[in-house]
Parts: structure tokens; sequence; C-alpha cells
């Protein structure tokens, strides 16, 4: 008589499955290798793309872009007049910062950015998104209760500072200059690049700290 | 409560798995390439984000690129050749694929 072992059957069921990727993995498969053979891109381009994201692109451009401005008042003006030409300069133009709008921080205004329909990002400048910017929880609070928000990340606004919240969209994105330190006179660019933190360019960061050069 | 990273700390990885960075890098080259508008991918990017947070998802970064990946696949079903038989059809082959090859050996359609 044939007999059916329900646990035999599942290890069998989940050894011939194991061998499979995960679901996400094999939709991203598919669709990737239809994209490339339809001539939607190319596999090489895809491949860049990605090695680019998870390796060097990253907030250091942002920070040098930053430090710019603060030691060269024509580039600072350029970069508040249409940043998305200014950053140029670096060769960090991309398709996500085709429109870019810099915003500064001063004694009386804090900026704060986020996207909350989506996750719109300059990421040719700041690199991917921290995962908390992509969050349910950030997209929805950052807008309604931003001081509060800012307070689980560390930072109190002092009163008479008022807060700005920026919303991102595809079309538009976003860059905070935050303020220069004091106690960094006569610092060159790639020091006080290496003290502009990638929160403060969002804005959930105000205060850098000369003593992390 | 969020849990913000420590903003000096080394950058994390954005990805937890190569399929969501691979995921970004398609919508990214039909944005690019011009067969998505940036728009129309916020769009649908941000309406598959509200139906996970509708259908009570956790609020995390896999539930985010699962939104990328599904958006992703809304958009595809507009292109000639990217609809949802064809995706149907070729992951079967990709499956396929898979349990044929010899386990260490590249996975070929």
């Amino acid at each position: 008589m044939a007999t059916f072992d329900a646990d035999e059957a599942a290890r069998l069921h989940r050894d011939l499955h194991s061998h499979l990727p995960s679901d996400p993995a094999l939709r991203v498969k598919t669709l990737e290798s239809l994209m490339v053979e339809r001539g939607f891109a190319s596999e090489a381009t895809l491949d860049a793309w990605v090695e680019a994201y998870s390796d060097h692109i990253g907030p250091k451009r942002g920070a040098r872009v930053i430090a710019r401005a603060w030691t060269d008042p024509a580039f600072k003006a350029r970069l508040l007049e249409d940043a998305a030409v200014a950053i140029k300069d670096f060769g960090f133009e991309g398709s996500a910062t085709a429109h870019l709008k810099a915003v500064e921080n001063t004694d009386t205004r804090h900026n704060m950015v986020v996207c909350t329909l989506c996750s719109c990002y300059p990421f040719a400048l700041l690199g991917m998104s921290p995962a908390w910017y992509k969050s349910f929880e950030y997209r929805a609070r950052a807008v309604r209760e931003p001081r509060k928000v800012l307070a689980e990340f560390g930072v109190s606004l002092p009163d008479g500072v008022d807060i700005r919240v920026w919303d991102s969209t595809a079309e538009l994105r976003y860059l905070v200059i935050p303020q220069r330190p004091d106690g960094t006179k006569g610092w060159d660019e790639n020091r006080l690049a290496a003290i502009v933190t990638r929160n403060s360019m969002i804005g959930t960061d105000r205060d850098l700290d000369p003593g992390k050069a | 409560m969020l849990r913000p990273d420590d903003p000096l700390a080394p950058p994390t990885p954005g990805f937890d798995a190569p399929w969501q960075a691979q995921a970004l890098a398609l919508a990214d080259a039909m944005v690019a390439a011009g067969h998505f508008t940036a728009a129309d991918w916020a769009t649908t990017l941000g309406a598959a984000l509200a139906n996970a947070k509708d259908q009570g998802a956790p609020d995390t970064l896999n539930t985010y690129y699962e939104a990328v990946l599904g958006a992703l696949e809304t958009l595809a079903d507009t292109q000639p050749g990217l609809s949802a038989s064809a995706r149907r059809t070729r992951r079967q082959a990709w499956e396929a694929a898979y349990r044929r090859t010899p386990h260490g050996q590249p996975v070929k359609l």
C-alpha cells in the first residue's frame, strides 16, 4: 500500500523550491531579461547603475558641494539660483537632479526635506536614501509634526528658529545647505566636507560638529 | 517612533538584497530613456506605497522595495512586449532554467 508522509512531502517540496530565487528576485529577473531583450535598457547600463549606487555614489558628493558653498560665495549664489546647473561643476548631475533647489539654514530658519508621495530624493548627489526617508512614518509625520520628528533625530530647535518642510516631487528635489559651524575658519574644502553629514543635507541634522573632521 | 540612524556612522547599505537595487536600476533606466516619465513613476510608486500601507504592510525596507517592484510591473503593462502575459511566460522559463541547472553553474534560458 502506498503511504503518504506529509513531512517528507513538505521536505521534498522545500528542497525543490530552495534552488529557486525568491519571488521578487524572479520577478525582477523576468522584467530585466524582457527589457534588455526588447531594447528598453542595456545590461551594461543596469550593471553600472547597481555598482555605482551600491558603492561609490553617496553623500560625500553632496558634502563637497556644501563645502564649496561655504568657501566660495559666488558658487553659493549660483547654487541658490539654480542648484541643478551649479552641481555640473562637479559632474554630479543625473536624472534625479535635473531640477534641484538648494535651501539654506540660517540662525532663524531650519529646512527639512521629505517626499510625502513616494521617495523622491537627489540620489545622484546623496546616494541611496536612508531607510527612514522611505518609511511610512517619516513621510507622514515630517509635515504634520516636524519638530517632534526632529527631536527624535536628536535635534531640538531653539525658540525663534522656524522650520520649513519641503515636499519633494519627481520634478523638483531639494538639498539643504547646513550652517557652517564656528571653529572652522581657514579650513579647506576637503576638511569642511568631512563634517557635513548626510542627514544635515536632508535637514534631520542641524548643528555640525567640527570635532568630527 | 522613528529609528534614526547615527548620522555620523558609515552609510549603511541601501539594499538588503540585490533584487532591490536591480529593480531601482530598471526604473531609473526606463525614466532616463523616456519610456516612463518621472511623474508617472512617482505617482505609480506613491499609489503602490499607499496601497501597501492600507493593507497593513510593515513599515520596512522590504515593503518599500516590494512597492517599487509592483509599480515597475504596473508601468511595464503599458509597454510593448512587457505585458503581464509576457512576464508570466518568461518567469516560467526562468523557473524551469533554475530547476534544470546544476548547483553552482550559471543559469541560462
